[in-house]
């Protein structure tokens, strides 16, 4: 699947995008945000307050208990700032 | 006549005039129009910022305001509807977004304009970054913005 990152994650996790192959008990969003945050210092950085994070899949807003099954692509990002 | 709202998310400034005209002009069953325009101020907590950045988030941020967006007009009768927003650099006194509103009444354009609003600020994926003399921060995110968006989905 693919997963983008906008604003200060994509700026802490070095990158805008890339495809990832979790394995198959990674489920649902919060544990893909645990799962992603084991990776390297830069991702725990961008994910070390999980509960800042929000995330959509397929360009809709979820929730962290979201399954991820079927996705075929997540965002992170944090609480937005526009209008 | 089905109502389809005009949606645009676009680098370009815009015309809050002609978006105005475009709702209205030639028609005798407006009778009321709201526009809501955001403006870049020059300064944040009296600190005077260079300019904003904005982030998004391309086709989510129009697959979010087009659902705010048929909300609106299944929630109030208005006769037409337009959302735009911008994003890359923008500097104090220019335009950010614009949310115009057409309806038979003033209410119905009053109440739906600040809903998309409220949507707006909290839903629609969009990030500001800050430039002043400090270097460049990005813009936290404020309670009092998801109050806002929070009261319409009470009964």
């Amino acid at each position: 699947m693919k997963v983008k990152y906008f604003a200060w994650v994509r700026e802490r996790v070095g990158k805008a995008e890339e495809t990832i192959e979790p394995p198959a008990e990674v489920r649902t969003v919060g544990d893909l945000i645990g799962w992603l945050s084991a990776r390297s210092e830069a991702y725990a950085y961008a994910f070390e307050k999980p509960k800042v994070i929000r995330a959509a899949i397929d360009q809709a807003h979820v929730k962290p208990d979201a399954a991820i099954a079927g996705a075929r692509e997540i965002a992170f990002f944090p609480p937005m700032t526009g209008g | 006549m089905s109502v389809v709202a005009t949606i645009r998310i676009q680098q370009a400034d815009f015309d809050v005039a002609q978006e105005i005209a475009a709702l209205s002009k030639g028609r005798t069953d407006v009778g009321a129009v709201v526009s809501f325009s955001g403006i870049c101020r020059g300064s944040e907590q009296d600190e005077p910022i260079a300019a904003l950045t904005l982030e998004h988030y391309p086709g989510m941020a129009e697959a979010e305001i087009q659902r705010h967006a048929e909300e609106a007009l299944a929630r109030w009768p208005l006769q037409g509807l337009t959302v735009i927003h911008r994003f890359g650099r923008i500097v104090p006194g220019e335009n950010i977004v614009l949310v115009v509103t057409a309806s038979a009444h003033r209410q119905a354009a009053f109440e739906a304009a600040e809903f998309l609003m409220d949507y707006l600020k909290t839903s629609a994926p969009f990030w500001k970054r800050e430039e002043s003399a400090r270097g460049t921060n990005w813009v936290e995110a404020r309670d009092h913005d998801d109050a806002a968006a929070a009261r319409w989905t009470k009964s």
